[in-house]
């Protein structure tokens, strides 16, 4: 058990090479001129460059939140690059063929060469490397569809009428501190608008991922789907082993106007730092959507990497009958660091919401689900069910669980299970009896104490994800 | 097949088995019975490779030394557990594991892994054999199972893994007599020449069923007497007292 334990503390980031790709800086630093300067590298309208001189504005009043249970030494927000870009060789590519081969190259590693995905899966890729989108697949498919899905950039040129209605009507630039400073610098992201009735005729994928040093990613993602519109989409994340550490403090809103339905999935798998914790993203992210009349919104994530994780992708369920749910697997091993869950606010009638988490932790990682279950006086005959689950290998680890519950009408029906347990030493012993190694067995029995979020993913994903809880537990066996 | 000399075995300071002997040849079956506290579930996990114990004597399994072996060293080579009490686990797909099972073992023994449809097969007709719904293969590793299914699943188990040793932990516990039947049944037509099997009860109705080559009482730690099945009669008409103190009088050879 202790080479077990021991094994998932040593194993080694396996996408942590870093590309050399020409990099195109910001200065240093966080003032008017930055945000001036992005704005301007991005030809953004007049309304734009004010929505984010604002937002700096009010950023500059805040001070950095401290009630999470996650502890970092101070950021300095003067000292990282706010805009960085690979160089373009010419203009810029028009096609997958003009893209910068050491790009295309960084994708092969990830495993998500474009042009394979292109041709064999049928997902559509905006795929990003720090800012900037470098390629867009499957556009005119999706087009015909009525489908947009393209870089946020692009999309406040083509569609600014779009993005001014729908930016910041969830996650408002005051909403909180790293919402903010988002709102301020934000780089580039992606724009996803599903039309009225229309069911989005294929998954959308995009892949982050942070490269160049010192920089922060301040992506921003903002999906629509209008009435009884639907839509799957896939966020995943890695980025290169760095020894200091990196930010990233995306926003993602999500629009569901009534009875649409948006399924949003991600697998984090962010460099977590080396076992002593030197290095790692630190992943402080705003997510949230707001759901209309019977519409849907519902949240998957599988979070393995990131030194410090943040973040709760929550709804506002705002209209009668709406749906939200949210489902999750935090691993956390070696010095990793994770706080996070869920805020389900019932406003409508009748609204339901479902919140299922699974915390592992190991090494000396610490692991906390905070969630907010939030029923207001209008929200007749609201419904929550909570439960959070923790499992814990070795003694150093440790799982905490916060759960908020406010209600405010008495007709409500608010649940809530946790549970904490040590991983089963008859279970482990079982398998070996079997003839399973004591990695194989650990690695089955924690994806079948997962088994309930991943049967929420995407296929796809699903492997994926299962693939990586695999890798966690990798070089277990002394 | 089985050579144990001179086993002792103490946990938390406490000894449970002392001075245990025990020959088993290829396709013997041995019946292991005695009073509760006597060592008998001490056996199946020093046999098996559970840690906690502080071990002294040796035990042979086909001319390799069993306890210098890992659990999954031990059940690849042929050694195989069906559990008094078997373990659940959530989420993991009851094929899945199986499947999982059948070809670590098979890796081991250098053969190829076996396809999922031809696996699904072989483990319907197995399961038919058990009287068993082909339903638990979707099922969760005996989560929520009765314990009568529990049983069922471990007897499955032994009959797709197709052990060189079995080691039967109490498997008539908790089963009514039709379940019984049907699971002696199975273990009954899994005896061949080349598996040898040893059959730890409290209760000798098993074993009008499952008919033994040899009968052992444990008690302190170690096998005081040994006859034939007879001797499984016996303690059923008499009880353990009367056997040990006959035994006492006139050890038996086997």
């Amino acid at each position: 058990m202790t080479d077990l334990i021991d094994g998932i503390v040593e194993r080694e980031y396996a996408y942590g090479f870093h590309s050399d790709i020409d990099t195109d800086f910001s200065p240093k630093g966080l003032n008017e001129d930055v945000v001036r300067l992005i704005s301007a590298k991005k030809n953004e309208p007049e309304w734009l460059l004010e929505w984010r001189l604002t937002a700096l504005e009010h950023f500059l009043t805040l001070e950095e939140p401290s009630w999470q249970n996650v502890h970092h030494p101070p950021i300095d927000f003067q000292d990282m690059h706010y805009w960085a870009a690979p160089k373009p060789k010419e203009d810029g590519p028009k096609s997958l063929d003009e893209v910068d081969p050491e790009i295309l190259e960084t994708f092969n590693k990830l495993g998500i060469s474009l042009g394979e995905q292109e041709r064999l899966t049928g997902v559509a890729v905006d795929a990003i490397i720090d800012s900037v989108s470098v390629a867009t697949t499957f556009k005119a498919t999706l087009a015909e569809a009525g489908v947009i899905f393209c870089p946020f950039s692009e999309a406040v040129v083509d569609h600014p009428e779009l993005v001014q209605k729908y930016l910041g009507s969830v996650v408002p630039p005051r909403d909180n501190f790293f919402a903010a400073l988002n709102s301020a610098v934000f780089s580039d992201g992606s724009f996803c608008f599903i039309p009225a009735g229309v069911a989005c005729p294929m998954e959308l994928s995009t892949y982050f991922r942070i490269n160049a040093a010192q920089t922060g990613q301040f992506e921003r993602t903002l999906i629509v789907a209008e009435e009884g519109a639907s839509v799957s989409y896939l966020e995943g994340c890695t980025a290169p082993m760095r020894d200091e550490n990196q930010l990233h403090a995306a926003v993602v809103e999500l629009v569901a106007l009534d009875d649409a339905n948006i399924k949003y999935s991600t697998v984090q798998n962010w460099y977590p730092g080396d076992a002593e914790g030197k290095g790692g993203i630190y992943n402080f992210v705003t997510k949230r959507g707001r759901a209309g009349n019977r519409a849907k919104i519902s949240w998957t994530q599988v979070e393995t990497g990131s030194a410090i994780t943040w973040k709760y992708p929550s709804v506002i369920l705002q209209g009668d009958d709406s749906v939200g749910e949210f489902y999750s697997v935090a691993v956390t091993t070696g010095m990793q660091q994770a706080d996070t869950g869920t805020k389900m606010i019932h406003i409508g009638k009748n609204t339901k919401s479902t919140v299922l988490a699974k915390g592992i932790s190991a090494g000396k990682a610490q692991s906390t689900y905070r969630g907010l279950v939030k029923v207001l006086r209008s929200a007749e005959g609201a419904r929550n069910h909570t439960q959070c689950d923790s499992l814990l290998m070795g003694s150093e680890c440790g799982a905490h669980t916060f759960p908020y519950i406010e209600v405010k009408n008495d007709s409500a029906q608010i649940e809530h299970e946790a549970s904490t347990s040590k991983i089963d030493e008859d279970q482990l012993f079982y398998c070996r009896q079997r003839g399973l190694g004591e990695e194989d067995a650990a690695s089955m029995i924690v994806n079948g104490f997962c088994r309930d979020v991943f049967d929420e993913l995407p296929m796809e994903f699903a492997v994926e994800a299962q693939a990586l809880m695999r890798l966690s537990l990798e070089g277990t066996v002394g | 097949m089985l050579s144990i000399t001179n086993l002792s075995a103490t946990i938390d300071g406490k000894t449970v088995l002392s001075g245990f002997n025990l020959e088993v040849g290829a396709g013997e079956v041995h019946v292991i019975m005695g009073p509760n506290g006597a060592g008998k579930s001490t056996l199946s996990n020093v046999l098996t490779g559970r840690d906690g114990y502080v071990l002294s004597g040796s035990i042979d399994f086909d001319g390799e030394d069993l306890l210098a072996m890992s659990p999954e060293d031990r059940a690849t080579a042929g050694l195989f557990l069906a559990f008094q009490h078997p373990t659940e686990i959530p989420g993991v797909g009851n094929m899945y594991f199986l499947r999982t099972a059948v070809n670590a073992v098979r890796t081991a023994q250098g053969l190829p892994e076996i396809a999922a449809t031809d696996f699904l097969g072989q483990a319907k007709d197995a399961m038919a054999l058990l009287d068993m719904d082909p339903a638990f293969l979707s099922r969760s590793v005996n989560t929520g199972f009765s314990g009568g299914e529990k049983k069922r699943n471990e007897v499955l188990q032994l009959s797709l893994l197709q052990p060189r040793l079995a080691i039967l932990d109490e498997i008539d516990s908790g089963l009514d007599i039709d379940a019984l039947r049907v699971v002696a049944t199975a273990v009954e037509a899994l005896r061949s020449p080349d598996r040898s099997m040893i059959i730890i009860t409290h209760h000798p109705r098993l074993l009008e069923m499952v008919k033994p080559d040899h009968v052992h009482v444990l008690t302190g730690g170690r096998i005081v007497r040994s006859g034939g099945p007879e001797l499984a009669t016996e303690i059923e008409s008499q009880g353990y007292a009367s056997a040990m103190a006959d035994g006492a009088a006139a050890p038996s050879t086997s």
